[in-house]
């Protein structure tokens, strides 16, 4: 019996989440009493997951395997969860562990919870908490069969250290010609920018901004702050930000520690996307304005004034605190 | 080419969310119910195979009869025929294993789901009907063009979007992007007429177990109120983000 995680990377990089599903990994792993195995795909340095609480890495590393590919990765994840009687598994909610989790949970025939925001309330029987109707609720899921896979919600657990010894060993699952039926013809990636999904804050702006024009302040916002941008769906609607920055019910979900929501009047479907967010901060000219019931902080004004002042004043803030 | 379209029958997203007996069940009282926005985005992609290149399609609801409107909705809309499976749908693997049992027996070329319900949410029905047949899978799909058996297809992903190419039999867990938003389509009365004419096929389950059980449900906690700031003292703002909420 064991617990184990997909601890992602990129360009031999872990990303962030994979520190997360870790510590939430070794968590889980104690409450079962054992211990936690972690597979790495083309990671080039395993040694940062011991002080995560992992006890042992399985390193595949295949130049197949270079680009992502959800067939063969959810093969290598499932021969190494069957390779080490792994009882639970667990993943991050990214949008390639997204695509490979129920992948996973077939090969294994095990069921899977997905967007899981707890460490087990119970093992036996196993149960999960995870949001439901769109973070709008939550349900208390039990997995019943034997082998159960969880995908773990971002920012949900957060990083948690734990010295263990992380033996090394490597991995070489096989694979048959079908699992590399996608072939990757172009990725288009803005590089540069925070992306709303690893983004700890995410300042967004709405209808009430105007016009694309006017997005230099949210800009600068962003930066200051080391955020991302977003927009809720009137505003990518009408062209003024790229779809990608849409979120909300039918866009992107927010799990950022702080979201900062300017113009948004704070329907209830842009409010089901960014309900798992931590602190909300609201800028709106209507004090009426939906959005400062879902608020912790508020100002109510005119977005033109406050926007400035607050990069002035966190401007000040930072060089203070350098 | 033969397409068939997953079509879940979830509450209409300004619903309020309530639970009865106990928060153990879905209280549907006064809920209207709508196709999965994201299923809509693929049925409506269907629809221009259909019309531009030639394809049947057809729909699938795993779930009892209270979701035949929906389904109707769905052949008003341009669906040549409907397909219900008769069976309470009660988690994700259940019900990939019936669509995956449609799937087989129709010999589809193209499955079209959504991404995700926007009521359960659990993000797995298309990959784990893509596990189960062994057809070829393209999660997150945010456009589609098929030409004879190849098809490419764009997924978006964290921060960006990737283009791949593959062939039918193919899965997809689709939505917004696969259509734009104004070009979705509402019913007309004609749509509506038809629709009565065409077949509404109910299925009985094959077997399949659930391996998951959702045993309570709970609302978050009420929030505290909001904490206002005078516009003329953003200082204070900035204070409390960092002192009180930590987050700066
Ligand atoms: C099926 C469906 C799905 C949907 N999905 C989503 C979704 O995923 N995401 C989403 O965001 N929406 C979604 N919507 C739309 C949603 O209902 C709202 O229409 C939308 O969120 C409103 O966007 P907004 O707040 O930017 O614009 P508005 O509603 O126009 O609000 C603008 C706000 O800006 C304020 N304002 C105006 N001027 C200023 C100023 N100078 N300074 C400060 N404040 C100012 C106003 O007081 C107002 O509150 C969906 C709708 C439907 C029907």
């Amino acid at each position: 019996m064991s617990v184990l995680v997909y601890t992602e990377s990129e360009q031999g990089a872990f990303k962030k989440v994979a520190f997360e599903v870790a510590s939430y990994a070794k968590a889980v792993a104690n409450q079962l009493d054992t211990t936690v195995t972690a597979i790495t795909i083309n990671a080039s340095d395993s040694s940062e997951l011991k002080a995560y609480g992992v006890d042992k890495v399985l390193n595949a590393t295949n130049a197949q395997l270079d680009g992502f590919n959800a067939k063969a990765y959810a093969s290598a994840i499932q021969q190494a969860a069957q390779q080490e009687n792994a009882t639970v598994v667990i993943l991050s909610s990214s949008a390639n562990s997204k695509y490979l989790s129920p992948l996973v949970a077939v090969g294994l025939n095990a069921g899977f919870a997905s967007n899981v925001v707890e460490v087990p309330s119970s093992t036996a029987p196993f149960t999960v908490k995870r949001t439901t109707f769109t973070n709008k609720a939550f349900s208390n899921t039990e997995i019943t069969s034997d082998v159960k896979v969880i995908g773990l919600s971002k920012n949900a657990f957060g990083l948690v250290e734990n010295s263990a010894s992380a033996i090394n060993e490597s991995f070489s699952p096989s694979f048959g010609d079908n699992d590399f039926n996608i072939n990757v013809q172009s990725v288009d990636k803005a590089t540069d920018k925070v992306t709303i999904a690893d983004a700890e804050i995410v300042v967004s702006g709405g209808r009430g901004l105007k016009g694309p024009e006017n997005w230099g302040m949210v800009e600068e916002l962003a930066e200051v702050l080391g955020a991302a941008t977003a927009c809720s769906k009137p505003v990518s609607d009408l062209g003024w930000r790229p779809h990608s920055e849409h979120v909300g019910q039918t866009g992107k979900p927010v799990a950022s520690n702080l979201y900062i929501a300017i113009g948004i009047s704070g329907a209830i479907q842009h409010l089901a996307g960014i309900n798992s967010s931590k602190v909300k901060v609201v800028v709106n000219s209507d004090p009426e304005a939906p959005f400062f019931k879902a608020a912790d902080y508020g100002v109510v004004g005119d977005a033109f004034e406050v926007v400035p002042k607050l990069i002035e004043k966190l401007k000040e803030f930072k060089a203070q605190n350098a | 080419m033969k397409i068939l379209v997953c079509i879940s029958h979830v509450p209409d997203t300004t619903s309020k969310i309530n639970f009865t007996e106990g928060d153990t069940k879905f209280d549907t009282n006064g809920v209207q119910f709508v196709i999965n926005p994201n299923d809509e985005f693929g049925l409506t992609r269907a629809m221009w195979f259909k019309e531009k290149q030639g394809a049947s399609v057809d729909v699938v609801n795993v779930g009892g009869p209270e979701t035949e409107p929906t389904l109707r909705k769905a052949l008003a809309i341009g669906a040549d025929s409907a397909i219900r499976v008769n069976a309470i749908a009660t988690d994700g693997i259940f019900v990939a294993k019936q669509l995956a049992s449609v799937i087989e027996n129709g010999g589809y070329d193209l499955v079209i789901a959504g991404r995700e319900s926007i009521d359960y949410n659990g993000g797995m029905v298309p990959g784990m009907i893509a596990g189960l047949t062994g057809a070829n899978f393209v999660n997150t799909c945010i456009n589609l063009e098929v030409d004879g058996t190849n098809a490419t297809a764009t997924r978006e992903i964290d921060g960006g979007k990737e283009t791949v190419t593959t062939s039918l039999p193919l899965i997809i867990g689709g939505q917004k992007g696969l259509v734009e938003e104004s070009d979705l389509r509402i019913p007309n009365m004609r749509g509506i007429m038809m629709a009565r004419k065409k077949p509404l096929t109910v299925v009985e389950p094959t077997s399949g177990e659930a391996q998951t059980k959702d045993v309570t449900f709970q609302k978050p906690a009420e929030k505290g109120s909001v904490k206002l700031v005078d516009a003329d003292n953003i200082d204070e703002l900035v204070s409390l983000l960092h002192n009180e909420a930590k987050v700066i």
